[in-house]
């Protein structure tokens, strides 16, 4: 079923404390999770949830996220009309580039204006790690009678991950939302994902950039609190904000949790990715891998354990890899070993060499690198 | 142009009747293979890989599956604006239409299929076989040799010469003599099921063909011996790499062995050959703490808690804690059980197979089969399943 809802996933000056993982890529295309692209998750649940459009609001760093993504095929988003647009950012100027995202809102107006069956929007960011209905939100977005609704995920164990927190009351109504280094006491955090109805916010677009202002959650959303019915959605299920190498190790290892890798991968609906044709992954003779998550076109000879292998991984005879995360082809040689490592695409680590990183503070290796 | 100087037309109405359970509501060519793929997959990748960007696919049997598989051909690379692949079902005429009698015929009724795009040679092929050829290369056979027609050939172990159609060759390798599944072979040089056909020549062959009475409409029955016995320019083109027909369950279930072998015959990670197929796109696979996996091929999205040694796991097969899988296959989405065993034994698609449940052992000769959804339940606890 088509929702009238249109998607915006913007990439406009993401939080990205992400180091090197993202020296060469933006934050939507880091890779997660054994074959994805961080991007996946929110685009999928956008395509489960019947939101026929989508638009990626690009910014920098996109060439891996245009060869990601190519015409949308892998999402069933190469439609006629609707499907993916991926829009790098229209500038007049330089001094453009730094402008916040409002602007270029009203840059991509067209957009929004161009799609009458849809009546509303939900903006989003790449970097929550999440698999959400988003026709449920909009139910409640509609039933509330709610301006703004932005869904959120409460939970005990803070993510080390950075997330805005909110405050929330008991009608659901948010009454107040702070940046991540706010000192705010809440155990709710905004999943940065905003459901309006697109009248409003191509009013908020205008009357904010009116008065000189150019961010959309500090201006249109957080300043707005005492102005607009802002509610508060609570996510069920599970979350990861994945904006910084603390984050990425954490929720890539809770992966490793089989109620994890059943919900997230599945409910409400699958995640999709860009197929690659790799074979089946091949275990030798004196294999040894176990509490593991390994992806397609493994060659895998040595041990792996409590570990994430993406696709195309060979692990020679007698190697070890411990609480690792191996990156699309990489190589560890014989005998070499690895504990507590991400090591980005392409990494190859020589026989006999040994690499480890603290248990809080993984030792990454980037991209193409030879150890 | 060099995409329509040559055209593929790709036989998949096998029935496969020997498959049993496993082929009864799919066509041979459909038969899951390998832990990824269906079997057509490798013939249509050694298209696309040979340039070949023009593929008619000839569908009879159980075409339902094999259709929603095919689709257009985008996971090939064979959704082309021009050419393509396209799915060539018998079709109704005005005079009455005609199940497809023989592999011959089935060409001949597409006739008006392959004058549309008028190539100079149309290469046959047959869905039912596991193999990475380059075709250009048979090609340039063809041309260097000035053929009517190339058959590909392999050498095949005498004591199974009599199940293939066997030729005989002079030194210059033309063909001069030819005898399908003959009782006493004159040699071993087995008939791939594999033809490059100069146009006019084969067009000409099929439509004598079609006028004689007696005729089964087959290539290696009536097509070849008559152009044999005109002198046509039949030549033999020799291919050394893994080729495999898996027509019975002991040979689908030894081809998927194969591929476990430290170094197989047949390399399924091959970067420069990649085998295309639909991709099921699930999450990477999950190996327990407590499980155990070697000597063995597994897809994305198997979730695997027991024991799994020298067998082929599909995509999305579930493996319960306490079980072994040894010398086995599952197929897509099949369960087993908790503590259940699977010894040689092929685990139909989407079959479930209790907890503690046995299926096949050690010393049976006969692979082990659970059809394709069936379940096989507690009760029959630790007793052997009927061999199909």
């Amino acid at each position: 079923m088509k929702l009238p809802m249109l998607g915006v996933i913007n990439l406009i000056h993401e939080a990205d404390e992400m180091g090197n993982l993202t020296a060469n890529r933006c934050l939507a295309t880091v890779p997660f999770g054994g074959r994805y692209r961080l991007i996946d998750f929110t685009l999928s649940s956008m395509v489960n949830s019947g939101i026929p459009k989508v638009a990626v609001f690009a910014h920098t760093k996109f060439r891996s996220l245009m060869d990601h993504l190519g015409t949308g095929t892998n999402w069933d988003l190469h439609r006629k009309g609707n499907g993916l647009f991926v829009l790098p950012p229209s500038m007049e100027d330089q001094t453009d580039f730094g402008k916040g995202d409002l602007y270029h809102f009203y840059r991509h107006r067209d957009y929004f204006t161009r799609s009458s069956p849809q009546e509303y929007v939900v903006i989003s960011r790449s970097h929550m790690v999440s698999n959400v209905d988003f026709a449920k939100v909009l139910d409640d977005h509609q039933q509330r009678r709610a301006d703004i609704t932005v869904i959120c995920k409460q939970s005990a164990e803070p993510s080390p991950g950075l997330a805005r927190k909110v405050k929330v009351n008991e009608a659901g109504r948010i009454t107040e939302m702070q940046d991540h280094y706010g000192r705010l006491n809440s155990d709710i955090v905004s999943m940065e994902m905003y459901v309006l109805s697109k009248e409003l916010l191509l009013d908020l677009v205008e009357t904010s950039l009116a008065r000189g202002q150019d961010h959309f959650v500090r201006h249109a959303v957080m300043s707005m609190l005492g102005h607009l019915k802002v509610h508060a959605y609570l996510h069920e299920g599970t979350l990861g904000v994945v904006n910084n190498i603390a984050g990425y190790y954490r929720h890539s290892m809770e992966l490793l949790k089989p109620e994890i890798w059943h919900e997230l991968f599945f409910t409400p609906g699958p995640i999709y990715t860009k197929i690659k044709d790799e074979p089946p992954t091949q275990y030798r003779r004196g294999a040894d891998v176990t509490h593991s998550l390994i992806a397609n076109g493994c060659d895998i000879e040595g041990t792996v354990h409590n570990s994430i292998l993406f696709r195309g991984v060979k692990i020679h005879k007698g190697a070890i890899v411990r609480n690792s995360i191996v990156m699309q082809n990489g190589i560890v040689g014989e005998n070499g070993s690895l504990e507590n490592c991400i090591l980005d695409k392409e990494v190859e680590i020589r026989p006999l060499q040994h690499l480890r990183g603290a248990e809080n503070l993984p030792f990454l290796a980037i991209k193409r690198k030879v150890i | 142009m060099r995409r329509n100087e040559c055209i593929a037309m790709l036989l998949a109405g096998g029935e496969g009747r020997r498959l049993g359970v496993l082929t009864k509501d799919l066509a041979k060519p459909a038969v899951h293979f390998g832990g990824k793929y269906r079997i057509i997959d490798f013939t249509l990748s050694n298209c696309i890989h040979s340039g070949i960007e023009t593929v008619g696919v000839l569908t009879q049997y159980q075409p339902l599956v094999l259709n929603q598989y095919l689709g257009i051909g985008s996971p090939w690379g064979l959704d082309r604006r021009e050419g393509g692949m396209h799915v060539l079902p018998p079709y109704v005429r005005s005079k009455g239409g005609t199940w497809y009698k023989g592999t011959a015929s089935a060409i001949y009724q597409n006739l008006g299929f392959i004058e549309r795009y008028d190539p100079e040679y149309v290469l046959i092929i047959s869905g039912d076989h596991i193999y990475k050829m380059n075709y250009d290369l048979l090609l340039e056979a063809h041309k260097a040799n000035r053929a009517d027609a190339t058959i590909a050939v392999i050498t095949v172990p005498w004591a199974d010469a009599s199940r293939f159609g066997i030729l005989s060759v002079d030194d210059q390798d033309r063909v001069v003599e030819f005898a399908e599944k003959p009782k006493k072979p004159a040699g071993n040089l087995a008939s791939m099921g594999v033809y490059m056909f100069s146009w006019p020549v084969l067009r000409e062959a099929l439509i004598r063909d079609e006028a004689e009475k007696g005729s089964s409409n087959d290539f290696g029955k009536d097509i070849i011996p008559a152009m044999l016995k005109e002198h046509a320019r039949l030549f033999s083109y020799r291919f050394d790499g893994y080729w495999k027909d898996v027509g019975t369950i002991d040979s689908l279930w030894e081809a998927n062995m194969d591929l476990l072998d430290e170094d197989p015959a047949l390399q399924l990670n091959d970067r420069s050959w990649r085998i295309f197929s639909v991709n099921p796109n699930r999450p990477a696979q999950y190996v327990a703490p407590h499980a155990k996996v070697s000597s063995s091929l597994v897809n994305e999205g198997c979730f695997v808690q027991g024991e799994v040694n020298h067998s082929v796991l599909f995509q999305g097969v579930t493996v319960g804690e306490g079980s072994l899988i040894e010398d086995s296959v599952i197929m897509p989405g099949a369960t087993v059980g908790c503590g259940a065993r699977i010894i040689r034994a092929i685990v139909g698609e989407k079959a479930v197979v209790g907890e503690r449940c046995l299926v096949g052992s050690f010393d049976s000769q006969e692979i082990a089969v659970v059809g394709s959804g069936e379940t096989v339940l507690a009760e029959s606890e630790l007793q052997e399943v009927e061999p199909v």
